[in-house]
């Protein structure tokens, strides 16, 4: 296929939407599939049949709106009416009323427009209005017009410099310039190159790259495609976990439609460019999401990490330059070629430009997926859009950056959201999770979770992250005991620097900030136990085989 | 044929079509451990042996991702997510009460064999959070009564789905 093939792909799509009036867009992704998304998209399928609307009335599996809680959920379009909790038997009363009659079923529609009103939704622009499983629909929407603007009009060098002047920073948690580690990999003379979209989102709790990944693979499949024009890469791994089912099947079919039309391969678009991708599959190991960790597993070895340099760029997959991306940095990477890097640095802080997707969780009125502007402050997130922690509970702290991130407290809540803010209140970006916490939840016990979770999790390779955390995670269970000394918050906190001071890759040097974060802000709580023998969330000293 | 030939034959297959690259071997790894559900020494060592690596390097790879299972999962599955949500939502409640209603440790099977109790880490379903999956079927908000007595009913009906 040529380019001018693609923009006809897309005229003719276009002209066959137009012949609907409406469309409902059911989320059929991992957050609704299990309430019974599937049903309910059959349901309407049904009724659209029996009253004999296939004409006019499109139905349409999507991916995430984002409105997990009250799934599954319905977007009808036009109008953007967004209905939740539905069930078979609703979905029928919908039809029937909404897109016969013309009247919106008020009692079923999701009223709570506080969740979008501050959100901007530039990685999940398609989230939830496209099926991710047409690649006719992406192309519709203006997919694959950056990778042809690419190809045709622009040389690798005006691609990185465009990515330089968007001000873009790597989304996987350590906010690396993308237009510079492009430069990096781009210069090396080594062949081949490789690129790696990471997709192997180990922190539990979060989930904003599987949705992405569910609802919109094109355009992590064209960010990569367009990173590998840029660098000289000519083959590309997405490292998916192999506990999100759906991702996978979705990353295949969309790679499957992707080589088919000549977007993905040999001479793509009749050009000199070759570029091909592969899946492979993570199997359950968080530090397999480091990047020397992703190399090691995709050379099919253990996921333990090296040290660094050589850094990858240098010498990564099999010792030749890699480029190793987030899926939600190469997402956003089309639109800055088709609006300009001028465009997307004014979105956010002049130092920390465009959005972030956030999975928002715990003790929250709202929790579902979100995408927000960087500076945003985190009340904005807990309370606006998360709508608080519900009736009768209260706030005690957000945890932001998954396991190895932090406890913030209440007074922490106006920080703008970026890289350099979180990372000076003893959090991190991480991969995108807010945890909501409520008083019922114990700091000390929150801590020891965390804790234990990097304790299994470490790769054993180096001393202070294999030994220093388990000797951390014992301290917390002595206290959770009862049997803690005041001497112990020392030994954490000297105990935790060294471990996050020495360690050799970024596990073990994040993993200590829930302990540090946690004796910084909630102090009182440890003392509580220790002193008072009491846990102030009335958690802790139950009987030994309950913890 | 019988089944046993049969997954040979696919793993065999799978193997062929890697080009017996001991790079693959996390890819062969997954298939024959969706074949088989779970690992045991024969089947890690066919795998050694085909791909000419040494055994030791194969249960390395193996052991280190927390996919993998090395014992017989039961007849019936459940795992409760250890997710942060689904640990802030209070899943470790429901976890304790399924490990004293079914005298199961979690991590490990029924002594006759019938229900097994499986930690996972997040299933990303966290807005629903706590999830307590059953056979492949997720409960979501899962309260620990709703949990008891789903799997009472599925130890009851006494299914058992065909491997």
């Amino acid at each position: 296929m040529k380019p001018d093939d693609i923009l006809r792909v897309a005229e003719r799509e276009a002209e066959k939407q137009r012949a609907y009036k409406s469309r409902i867009n059911v989320c059929c992704s991992s957050g609704c599939l299990p309430f019974g998304a599937l049903q309910v998209l059959k349901a309407f399928e049904s009724a659209i049949k029996e009253y004999g609307l296939e004409g006019e009335c499109k139905v349409s599996r999507t991916g995430c709106i984002g409105t997990c809680s009250v799934g599954p959920v319905a977007l009808i379009e036009p109008g953007g009416f967004l209905y939740q909790n539905i069930t078979p038997e609703n979905a029928k009363e919908i039809v029937k009323r909404h897109i016969i009659s013309g009247e919106p079923v008020k009692e079923l529609l999701y009223a709570n427009e506080a969740f979008f009103k501050k959100q901007y939704r530039l990685v999940l622009r398609n989230a939830g209005r496209i099926d991710p499983l047409r690649i006719e629909e992406y192309i519709m929407v203006g997919g694959y017009s950056a990778l042809i603007k690419c190809l045709t009009k622009m040389t690798p060098k005006e691609v990185i410099d465009e990515v330089i002047a968007s001000g873009l920073r790597g989304r996987g948690g350590a906010g690396f310039p993308t237009g510079q580690k492009w430069n990096f990999v781009a210069r090396e003379k080594a062949t081949p190159k490789y690129v790696i979209a990471n997709l192997d989102e180990g922190d539990p709790g979060v989930f904003a790259n599987r949705t992405l990944a569910e609802a919109d693979p094109h355009a992590i499949i064209e960010g990569m495609t367009i990173a590998a024009y840029a660098v000289g890469a000519e083959k590309g791994y997405i490292y998916v976990r192999a506990e999100y089912p759906l991702a996978v099947q979705t990353l295949r079919e969309a790679l499957k439609q992707a080589k088919s039309m000549n977007l993905v391969g040999e001479n793509i678009l009749e050009t000199q460019f070759n570029f091909d991708i592969e899946l492979r599959m993570g199997a359950g190991a968080f530090v397999a999401g480091e990047e020397t960790g992703i190399l090691a597993s995709i050379e099919g070895r253990r996921a333990t990490p090296r040290p660094r340099p050589p850094y990858p760029a240098t010498s990564g997959l099999w010792g030749k330059p890699t480029l190793i991306q987030n899926v939600e940095t190469l997402a956003n990477v089309p639109l800055i070629i088709l609006n300009g890097g001028n465009w997307f640095a004014k979105i956010g802080t002049p130092k920390c430009t465009g959005t972030k997707c956030f999975s928002l969780t715990g003790k929250v009125n709202n929790p579902g997926l979100i995408e927000v502007p960087m500076g945003i402050t985190l009340r904005e997130i807990v309370f606006e859009i998360g709508g608080g922690v519900p009736a009768g509970r209260k706030f005690k702290a957000v945890l932001v950056g998954g396991p190895s991130g932090g406890c913030l407290p209440e007074s922490a809540l106006d920080l703008p959201i970026d890289y350099e803010s979180l990372t000076k209140a003893g959090a991190i970006m991480g991969s995108g999770g807010i945890v909501v916490i409520d008083d019922e939840s114990c700091m000390v016990d929150t801590a020891w979770f965390f804790t234990d979770f990097c304790v299994d999790e470490s790769c054993g390779k180096c001393v202070p992250c294999r030994v220093g955390l388990l000797k951390m995670r014992n301290i917390l269970e002595r206290i959770m005991r009862g049997e803690g000394r005041l001497e112990d918050l020392d030994l954490l906190q000297e105990l935790g620097e060294y471990v996050r001071d020495v360690s050799l890759c970024g596990l073990g040097q994040t993993a200590p900030n829930p302990i540090l974060t946690t004796l910084r802000y909630f102090r009182d709580e440890y003392i509580a136990h220790i002193v008072d023998k009491k846990c102030p969330a009335g958690k802790c000293f139950r009987l030994e085989a309950e913890i | 044929m019988s089944s046993e030939d049969r997954r040979l034959q696919m793993l065999e297959r799978i193997m062929r079509e890697h080009g017996y690259d001991k790079s693959a071997l996390l890819e062969i790894l997954h298939m024959a451990h969706e074949l088989y559900g779970y690992f045991d020494k024969n089947l890690l060592n066919y795998i050694s042996s085909r791909l000419n690596l040494p055994p030791s390097h194969v249960y390395g790879v193996a052991s280190f991702y927390n996919l993998f299972k090395f014992r017989r999962p039961g007849e019936h599955v459940i795992s409760a997510c250890m997710g942060t949500a689904c640990y802030v939502k209070g899943v470790e409640e429901i976890v304790s009460a399924i490990e004293r209603e079914f005298n199961i440790k979690r991590g490990g099977s029924s002594p006759d064999g019938r229900i097994s109790l499986f930690i996972t880490r997040c299933i990303g379903a966290c807005a629903m959070a706590p999830n307590i999956t059953i056979d492949g079927e997720v409960i979501g908000r899962a309260t620990k009564e709703a949990v008891l007595e789903r799997i009472r009913k599925v130890l009851g009906g006494g299914v058992v789905e065909a491997r």
